[in-house]
């Protein structure tokens, strides 16, 4: 949590006392009421909550939009394909459904930088990145991402020049994007899998760039 | 509706936590809160713009001062009583006057729906009202209904980028007014045009807009 202080040197508490808003015991119990309801009168089945919460605790993840990434970097087909066809090309590794049925990939370059937000509510691609973390469901990034993208970019460690133009994506509507980081300098001859390993979340959010790497193999 | 969830544009909201390892959730019961939305969701008895709606229309100190999952939690308490699957007493009491008749779905099968998801697109021939290219005006919407026009482009004037098809229409959708099937593109802002000449003339928003948000710009 650096680079913080320079920016925003007065509320420093605002956004952290929002995420911190638990583990207030009154709304586990609420929760555990409901749920217990809900269970009782057969409208839920307790094995279907803990399988939901497993697929996206363990299963679905940053890892599969990685896998996209390292694909599109290395293959000019299927790059091609995934530009013009967002859904079907993620949808050949498997990864569709909820969050993730109709998609679109914006792509970085030297002269263009895109972003993604939902200044309404926390719309995500789930299929390739899980849920969100909890600062791109915050105030603070929504309330910011459009007005002041290259000073939101810059508390995340981003700089981005003057002459390069910044495209953010406002997902208000049921389309979900991904952003195809830039490919880090030195990283030719890489393999695929090294290369997804490179590839974090935020990069596919678009707030950070991938980082080349500490040193050549 | 002009609600406290429509953020974009806001001051005063403090600094992002970047934390790159910050956890998806901060309590167990964000879990279940996160899953019991879905699952109840499996029903079939509202649909995502309903859902939005009701974790969306409430009065905004509430909304501002909720945790993420608690505005899911109010939400689905909301959906459940709203859409009649449990009555206002259940929710007081905890206990359940009677059983559903319909059971969920074999928890088996929660992987193959997810998987499955729901696509709001439609295959619908209805003709676009605009071209890529074309210059549109956000139309300036004021409802206390559902809607996803985000109040910082109501009244100001971008570019068709891509259309994305015909898809069902939230506004009537949230309210079961029907899918009102239309088309939906991506317009391109000037980030001068939503935030003044202050703004980088490098900046561009793009927001996802229906046919029924727009008007033709001159």
């Amino acid at each position: 949590m650096t680079g913080h202080d320079h920016i925003h040197d007065h509320h420093h508490g605002n956004g952290h006392e929002h995420r911190h808003a638990a583990p207030a015991s009154p709304m586990a119990e609420r929760v555990k009421s409901l749920e217990a309801l809900l269970v009782a009168k057969k409208l839920v089945d307790p094995d279907s909550l803990n399988a939901l919460i497993d697929t996206y605790e363990h299963k679905v993840g940053p890892r599969n939009g990685a896998k996209v990434v390292a694909r599109a970097w290395v293959d000019p087909a299927y790059k091609e394909r995934l530009m013009r066809g967002a859904t079907a090309a993620i949808a050949e590794f498997g990864f569709t459904g909820r969050q993730g049925e109709d998609m679109v990939v914006v792509e970085n370059t030297p002269a263009v930088h895109n972003m993604v937000v939902c200044t309404l509510c926390s719309c995500y691609p789930w299929p390739v990145l899980g849920l969100p973390p909890v600062w791109y469901k915050s105030a603070p990034y929504r309330s910011r991402a459009v007005m002041d993208p290259r000073g939101v970019l810059r508390e995340f460690g981003t700089f981005i020049g003057d002459d390069v133009e910044v495209r953010v994506w406002d997902s208000t509507a049921e389309l979900r994007y991904l952003v195809l980081p830039e490919r880090p300098a030195g990283t030719e001859g890489f393999s695929e899998e090294r290369l997804a390993e490179m590839v974090t979340r935020d990069s596919m959010i678009g707030v950070t760039r991938v980082k080349a790497p500490e040193s050549a193999p | 509706m002009n609600g406290a969830h429509d953020m974009g544009g806001m001051h005063g909201m403090g600094p992002i936590d970047t934390d790159p390892d910050d956890p998806l959730f901060h309590a167990e019961w964000e879990k279940r809160a996160f899953a019991i939305t879905l699952a109840l969701g499996f029903h079939g008895r509202w649909n995502i713009d309903t859902s939005r709606h009701a974790r969306e229309n409430r009065h905004p100190v509430d909304y501002l001062s909720s945790s993420y999952y608690e505005l899911w939690l109010k939400g689905v308490e909301r959906l459940a009583v709203d859409s009649g699957m449990i009555s206002p007493e259940e929710l007081v009491t905890g206990k359940p006057a009677d059983v559903a008749t319909t059971p969920p779905p074999d928890p088996a099968r929660v992987a193959a729906i997810l998987a499955k998801g729901a696509s709001a697109k439609l295959d619908a021939d209805v003709p676009a009202r605009f071209q890529a290219g074309a210059r549109v005006r956000a139309l300036d919407i004021t409802t206390s209904g559902h809607t996803r026009v985000p109040r910082y482009c109501r009244g100001r004037i971008g570019t068709i980028d891509r259309d994305h098809g015909v898809y069902v229409f939230p506004d009537t959708h949230a309210h079961g007014l029907g899918k009102k099937p239309q088309h939906c593109y991506s317009v391109r802002f000037n980030g001068r045009d939503l935030w003044g000449n202050a703004a980088p003339g490098n900046d561009a928003i793009y927001v996802d807009l229906w046919d029924d948000y727009l008007e033709a710009a001159p």
